[in-house]
C-alpha cells in the first residue's frame, strides 16, 4: 500500500513507535505494507515468560482506529488466555476498544496480561483449568515452554 | 388495582372488545364475514370465560395496539409514552430531559427503580448510566491548537467533547458514531470514544454530528430498544409486520396464565414466549415439551421399535438376525428372545419358544424394563399424536388452496354466490384452529398427573378430536355437484359444532388454570 493512503494517524503513531518504543517492546512496519508489523514483546520480570523473546504479528485494519487492530503471538506459550493459535483473549482487542486507544496501548496491555494471566476468563480451557488447580506447577510448564520457544 | 383498571379501559378502547363478549352468539358470529372472533375464539385470551366479568381482574392480559415505522400515527403513541416517562423523571428528580433519557434507557423505563436508586445515591447512579452531573450540553467548538488524538490532524477544525470533557475532532466522532450506529446497529449504548470513559452520547449530540440518513436510522434503533427493553411490550413476530403489543404479565404468572394476543396483521400469539398460539398448554410445558421432543422422539422411536433391554444388565440389544438364543454382549447373559426367560429353562425346545408366561424370568428385572419401555412407549403415544396433529395442519395448508378452487367451481357451476361459498374457507381456517389447540392438547397431557380432572380433560379432548376429524373427512370428499346444498348445510353445522367443542374444552382447560385444578406429573417452574 502507498504511503500516500495511509491516514496521518498511523504515520504518527509509527514515528512515536520508533522513536520512543516502551521498554521491552518494539514494533516495525513492513516496507511493503506500513498497515502491517513485526511486533517484539520481552517476557516481563517475575513471570513466568521472563528472559522470553516473544514474535507477534500486528495488523490494522481498514477501519482503523474505529476498529481495533488484529494482535497475534507467533511464539508458543503457555498462557491461559491465548490459544494454540496464538490467538490473545484481552477486552480492548474486542468490545472494549476504544479510537482513543493506539498500537503502543495495546502492546503495554499485551505485555501486562503477560504479568497477570487471567484464568477466570480463559481462551486456552486446558491451560485454564491446569492453572487453576495447580498454579506452580503451570507455572512450571510455562517457563519451560519460554525456554525451549522464546530464546 | 389502578394498572388493571387502566388494563380494563384498554380493552374498551379497543376495536376487538366484541370478541370478548363471552355470551355472544356464535352462530351469528360464525355468519359475520368481518369479525376476528370467528369459531369461537377470542383473539386475546388468557382466560377467556372470564374476561370482563371476575372480580378479582385476575390475567387481564391485553393488548393495545402499537406500532411502529410504516404506522406514523402509532409510531407517535410510541414516542409519546417515551416523552411522558421522560418529563417525569426529568420533574422528579430535576434532570436535564437529556439525562432523564439516558437513565431511563439504562434502567429499561423502570421508572420506579430509577427514581429509587437515584435517591439512595444519586453521584454514582449518574455514574453507572454514563452521564456527568454538571456537564453541559456538548457543543460543536473550535479549539486553537488543538490536535485530535484518533486521527493526529492538526488543521483547525470543530471539535466536541461530551460532558468528561474528552475531546476529539468532529469528523472522527461522526465517523465513530456512524459506524456503531450502522455496522452494529447500536444507539442507546452508545460511549464516549475515551478509553474506559462510560459517558453516553446522547440524542442531541448524535444529531450535531452524523448525516441525516444515519440519524433516522438511530432515531429508529433507539424507538426499538423502548420496545426491546420494556417487559410489557413485544414485538409481533410475523415476517415483515412493523407492530408492537402491549401486555402486562409478569413471567412468574406464566405457569397459570397463556396470554394469548392478536396483533393486527392478525397473527396470534403468545405474549409470554413470542410463540405461536399453544393454547390451553401453559409456556412452561410448551418449553419442556419441545425441549423432550428434539432430544428423544426420533432415537427414542427406533429403539422402541427395533430393540429390547437385556433382562440382566439392562444393555439395549437391536436383534439383525440370527435365532432366538441371545446372548448379552455386555453380561454374557443367555435368554430367549421371544419371552425374555433364561434360555437354560428352554431344555429342548430349541428355537422355538412357546413357552407362556410360566413361572421364570427374572419377574424383578422384567418389571424395571417393561416400565421404562412403558414410560417410552406412553411418551410416543403422546408424541406421535402431537406430530400428527402438526403434519395435518401442513396438510391443511394446501387443502385451503385446493378450497379456493373448489369455492370458485361453485360459483361456475351452481347458483351459490361467493358469499354463500364462503362457508368452506371458514371450515378449513377453523380446522387448522382446531387441530392446533388439540396438537398442544397431548402435551399438556403428557405432563398431567392422572386424576379425575385429567380424565375430564381427556374427555374433552377425545370430543374435540372425533370432530375435528368429521370435519376433516367432510372437507375431503369430493365435490357433488348435485348435493352442494347439502354439503353446505353439513359443513356449516360441522364447522359449528367443531367450533364449540373447541370453545369448551378451552374455557374448562384456562378455568383449570385459574382454579389451580391441574396437576403435573413432574414440578413444572417457569
Amino acid at each position: 500500500m502507498a504511503a500516500s493512503a495511509l491516514p496521518k494517524r498511523i504515520i504518527k503513531e509509527t514515528q512515536r513507535l520508533i522513536a520512543d518504543s516502551p521498554p521491552g517492546i518494539s514494533a516495525v512496519p513492513h516496507d511493503d505494507n506500513l498497515r502491517y508489523f513485526d511486533v517484539l514483546i520481552s517476557g516481563p520480570e517475575g513471570s513466568p515468560f521472563e528472559g522470553g523473546l516473544f514474535k507477534l504479528e500486528l495488523f490494522l485494519p481498514e477501519e482503523y482506529p474505529m476498529s481495533p487492530p488484529k494482535v497475534r503471538f507467533l511464539t508458543k506459550l503457555y498462557h491461559p488466555n491465548i490459544d494454540k493459535l496464538g490467538r490473545i483473549c484481552l477486552d480492548i482487542l474486542k468490545d472494549k476498544w476504544s479510537p482513543a486507544l493506539q498500537i503502543r496501548t495495546v502492546l503495554l496491555s499485551v505485555q501486562a496480561l503477560l504479568s497477570a494471566p487471567n484464568p477466570d476468563d480463559p481462551l486456552a480451557n486446558d491451560v485454564a483449568a491446569h492453572w487453576k488447580e495447580n498454579e506452580q506447577d503451570a507455572m512450571r510448564v510455562s517457563k519451560e515452554w519460554t525456554a525451549k520457544y522464546a530464546k | 388495582m389502578a394498572s388493571e383498571n387502566e388494563i380494563m379501559t384498554d380493552i374498551s378502547d379497543d376495536d376487538y372488545s366484541d370478541a370478548f363478549d363471552p355470551d355472544e352468539d356464535m352462530e351469528a358470529e360464525f355468519d359475520d364475514a368481518s369479525s376476528i372472533s370467528d369459531s369461537g375464539f377470542s383473539p386475546i385470551e388468557p382466560d377467556s370465560h372470564s374476561t370482563g366479568k371476575d372480580p378479582k381482574g385476575k390475567g387481564k392480559a391485553v393488548d393495545s395496539m402499537l406500532t411502529l415505522d410504516n404506522h406514523p400515527g402509532a409510531s407517535e403513541k410510541l414516542k409519546e409514552e417515551q416523552k411522558v416517562a421522560v418529563a417525569y423523571v426529568e420533574e422528579m428528580l430535576q434532570l436535564k430531559s437529556e439525562q432523564a433519557a439516558v437513565l431511563l434507557r439504562y434502567f429499561a423505563w423502570k421508572k420506579e427503580k430509577l427514581v429509587e436508586t437515584y435517591m439512595d445515591s444519586p453521584e454514582s447512579t449518574l455514574a453507572a448510566a454514563g452521564i456527568h452531573e454538571n456537564g453541559a450540553q456538548p457543543r460543536l467548538k473550535r479549539v486553537r491548537g488543538f490536535v485530535c488524538e484518533v486521527c493526529y490532524d492538526e488543521m483547525a477544525q470543530e471539535t466536541l467533547a461530551l460532558s468528561c470533557d474528552h475531546r476529539f475532532c468532529k469528523s472522527c466522532y461522526a465517523q465513530y458514531v456512524t459506524s456503531k450506529v450502522v455496522d452494529e446497529g447500536e444507539s442507546r449504548r452508545i460511549q464516549c470514544m475515551g478509553s474506559k470513559c462510560n459517558v453516553i452520547v446522547d440524542e442531541k449530540t448524535v444529531e450535531l454530528l452524523v448525516e441525516e440518513e444515519v440519524l433516522e436510522r438511530y432515531r429508529s434503533l433507539l424507538n426499538r430498544t423502548y420496545v426491546d427493553d420494556s417487559t410489557s411490550l413485544r414485538w409481533c413476530p410475523a415476517p415483515n409486520c412493523d407492530y408492537a403489543l402491549k401486555c402486562h404479565i409478569l413471567p412468574r404468572q406464566l405457569d397459570s396464565i397463556i396470554p394469548t394476543v392478536q396483533c393486527s396483521c392478525l397473527h396470534t400469539f403468545c405474549f409470554g414466549c413470542g410463540d405461536a398460539d399453544h393454547r390451553p398448554c401453559c409456556c412452561p410445558i410448551v418449553r419442556r415439551w419441545l425441549k423432550k421432543c428434539a432430544d428423544d422422539s426420533e432415537t427414542s422411536n427406533w429403539i422402541s421399535a427395533n430393540t429390547k433391554e437385556c433382562t440382566k444388565c439392562h444393555s439395549t440389544i437391536e436383534k439383525n438376525g440370527g435365532c432366538n438364543h441371545m446372548t448379552c454382549k455386555s453380561c454374557k447373559w443367555e435368554f430367549c428372545w421371544v419371552c425374555m426367560g433364561p434360555w437354560s429353562e428352554h431344555g429342548t425346545a430349541w428355537y422355538n419358544c412357546s413357552r407362556y408366561e410360566e413361572k421364570g424370568g427374572d419377574a424383578v428385572n422384567q418389571d424395571a424394563q417393561s416400565k421404562s419401555r412403558a414410560s417410552l412407549e406412553r411418551y410416543l403415544h403422546y408424541y406421535n399424536r402431537f406430530a400428527n396433529h402438526e403434519q395435518s395442519i401442513k396438510l391443511e395448508h394446501e387443502l385451503a388452496t385446493r378450497m379456493e378452487k373448489k369455492m370458485e367451481e361453485m360459483q361456475e357451476h351452481s347458483s351459490l354466490s361467493w358469499i354463500e361459498v364462503q362457508f368452506l374457507a371458514k371450515a378449513v381456517e377453523t380446522l387448522t384452529k382446531c387441530r392446533t389447540v388439540l396438537k398442544w392438547t397431548y402435551a399438556m397431557a403428557f405432563y398431567l398427573a392422572k386424576n379425575n380432572h385429567t380424565a375430564i380433560f381427556e374427555d374433552n379432548q377425545a370430543d374435540l378430536e372425533q370432530a375435528v376429524e368429521g370435519l376433516s373427512e367432510l372437507l375431503e370428499k369430493p365435490l357433488d355437484e348435485e348435493k352442494i346444498a347439502e354439503l353446505r348445510q353439513q359443513t356449516t353445522d360441522k364447522t359449528v359444532y367443531v367450533s364449540k367443542r373447541c370453545q369448551i374444552l378451552l374455557d374448562d382447560t384456562l378455568r383449570g388454570y385459574e382454579e389451580d385444578r391441574w396437576h403435573w406429573a413432574e414440578a413444572i417452574k417457569m
